[in-house]
């Protein structure tokens, strides 16, 4: 998922008795499945926490550009540099929808931009990881857009409706996302030893990661509960990375490959599949900056927006130029 | 000896593919996000009509080799592509600029070839014809917009324009590959496209209040091999460094 330990309001869920009329009526339409649109009237909190969660996804598909950008350039066939080019394509894509989504809202995406550049706003621990090796290519597809599939095919159903909308667009394409990966996986596992050396160090490196993903257990969280509660989180972090893992477990058996954790096994009882926690502290460790490509993908990002002022004022200007021109000749 | 044809078509798929390769290295860092797009697009583009024109010159050339074996283990003294094509990205005023250059020989080539004796060749132009338009659409829209628009992206086009000018010649210039497709009706005469190049070219700068070199001095060497400059080595080697490397994998 691209959106990670996002805060709500703090408080406690309200009761429907406890809320002021205006709020009440809010609520028992999200209750009752209705869309909320972008000039009906919102709790302040709902407003903030789905500008702060649709923010933090969209910088995700645009840092996560990079670490496939890496590769590129160095894609082994035509094909799959036409995938993979194809892909980030979209992936670039998905930001502007999502940046569209937050600015009925009422932010702009420069303000959002700003708040990505200084820090101030996070995107998804899983692209402060390195891709190391062309096998690094699959299992991102296969684990990162998995993962990430999980999460947003329920938030199509969210009650932000342009949010839900966004989604609807974004998972078309993010099926093709996963295939493209888990096809780059089989070719690698099924190939030379060295390619199968590679998809089983992809594989070593980025599961626990995946799992991070989904944030860590917030059975306990009030901003969660609230969240629930206006339908912009539809299920708890645990459901999902278990849902994650039940798919992806006997998937990685198909290719032949291990997953890096012993006590992974089918339970025979549960009719799921255990799991060992992933480190949570090193989760944390990558969210207060300290993950391994942290200052590479800001600095990315800073110098990308800086090098590109000079542009964004020139084609303004020239805009201006035009508009003036065309006033005067009216 | 290599036949003029599958020369030809070496001169279309490597132009595609190394300027395709130049394009795909902005991928997440172009100046907003909508060119980070377009860019992906474009490239991608390319990378498409490099897979025709290299497979079409496998077949031609009947030795087995597909589009692959040639983008991957041919090495700089093979390629095809124009000196311009290969030309570092530099900012992204230069970028815009070699493929405003590039794209407007690129349509003018591409609707000659549409109509080429050979049906397969008329076909990929055809095709291609649809999405070079496009980019050279954007391509004209944004070198007005930045030479037209603040003192320093003006600037900065003039020196992006000033630059790239003498690889342009190249593009115009004939040889006994080209004259062999003239006589079979597969291809224009590089010289004849000048005119046409010239009047939108042009105009173009006009909008943009640039200054087209009065030198029109053009360096040569690429479209024939003979000379490329040393930035294509480089490419090769990031491009090519899988297959090289892990020669009996597949991917
Ligand atoms: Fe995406
Ligand atoms: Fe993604
Ligand atoms: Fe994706």
């Amino acid at each position: 998922m691209y959106a990670q330990m996002i805060k709500s309001t703090g408080q406690g869920v309200k009761s429907l008795d406890e809320m002021e009329p205006d709020e009440r009526a809010f609520q028992e339409r999200i209750n009752a499945g209705g869309k909320i649109e972008p000039k009906d009237w919102m709790p302040e909190g709902y407003r903030k926490n789905l500008i702060r969660q649709i923010g933090q996804h969209a910088h995700s598909e645009i840092v996560g550009q990079l670490p496939e950008g890496n590769w590129i350039t160095r894609a082994p066939t035509l094909e799959r540099k036409a995938i993979l080019l194809a892909k980030v394509q979209d992936e670039a894509g998905h930001g502007l929808y999502l940046y569209c989504a937050a600015e009925t809202l009422g932010v702009t995406r420069d303000d959002l931009t700003r708040d990505l550049l200084s820090g101030k706003m996070k995107y998804s621990s899983i692209f402060n990881y390195p891709t190391l090796t062309w096998a690094d290519m699959g299992a991102v597809g296969w684990l990162v857009d998995g993962a990430a599939i999980m999460n947003q095919v329920p938030l199509q159903r969210t009650s932000y409706g342009p949010y839900a909308r966004a989604m609807v667009r974004i998972c078309k394409e993010e099926s093709f996302h996963q295939r493209q990966g888990f096809d780059i996986m089989m070719k690698m596992a099924n190939g030379t030893e060295a390619q199968r050396k590679m998809a089983q160090d992809a594989l070593n490196r980025f599961w626990g990661p995946a799992l991070m993903m989904f944030g860590p257990s917030d059975a306990d969280s009030v901003h969660s509960a609230q969240s629930m509660a206006w339908k912009i989180k539809m299920n708890s972090n645990d459901e999902l990375r278990q849902k994650f893992v039940d798919q992806t477990a006997p998937q990685a058996e198909y290719l032949g490959l291990t997953i890096p954790d012993k006590t992974c096994k089918l339970n025979a009882e549960t009719g799921h599949y255990d799991f060992a926690q992933p480190d949570w502290d090193e989760f944390f460790d990558v969210l207060r900056g300290n993950g391994p490509c942290n200052t590479e993908r800001l600095e990315a990002r800073n110098k990308a927006w800086d090098d590109g002022r000079w542009v964004r004022e020139g084609l303004l200007a020239h805009a201006a130029k035009k508009r003036s021109a065309k006033l005067a000749a009216e | 000896m290599n036949t003029p044809l599958f020369e030809f078509l070496c001169r279309m798929g490597d132009n595609t593919l190394v300027l395709g390769h130049r394009v795909s290295e902005w991928c997440g860092v172009a100046p907003v996000l909508e060119e980070d797009i377009a860019l992906a697009n474009t490239a991608l583009d390319l990378i498409g009509q490099t897979q025709l024109w290299l497979g079409m010159a496998g077949e031609v050339e009947g030795k087995g080799r597909d589009a692959d074996k040639l983008a991957f283990h041919r090495d700089v003294w093979d390629f095809r592509n124009a000196l311009l094509c290969e030309q570092p990205n530099g900012d992204f005023g230069q970028t815009m600029m070699r493929q405003f250059l590039f794209d407007t020989w690129h349509l003018i080539m591409l609707k000659a070839l549409a109509d080429s004796s050979n049906d397969q060749i008329a076909a990929i132009a055809e095709k291609s014809v649809k999405e070079v338009t496009y980019h050279q659409e954007r391509s004209a829209d944004t070198v007005i917009g930045l030479g037209d628009g603040t003192e320093e992206s003006h600037m900065r086009m003039q020196r992006a324009l000033d630059k790239l000018w003498p690889f342009v010649g190249e593009l115009f210039i004939g040889d006994d590959v080209d004259d062999a497709m003239v006589e079979q009706g597969i291809a224009p005469d590089p010289a004849a496209l000048r005119t046409r190049f010239d009047n939108q070219l042009d105009a173009a700068l006009a909008e943009a209040t640039l200054t087209k070199p009065a030198d029109d001095f053009a360096h040569k060497g690429g479209k024939t091999g003979a000379r490329h400059t040393e930035h294509l080595g480089h490419m090769l080697t990031q491009m090519q460094w899988l297959q090289r490397a892990y020669p009996d994998a597949s991917w």
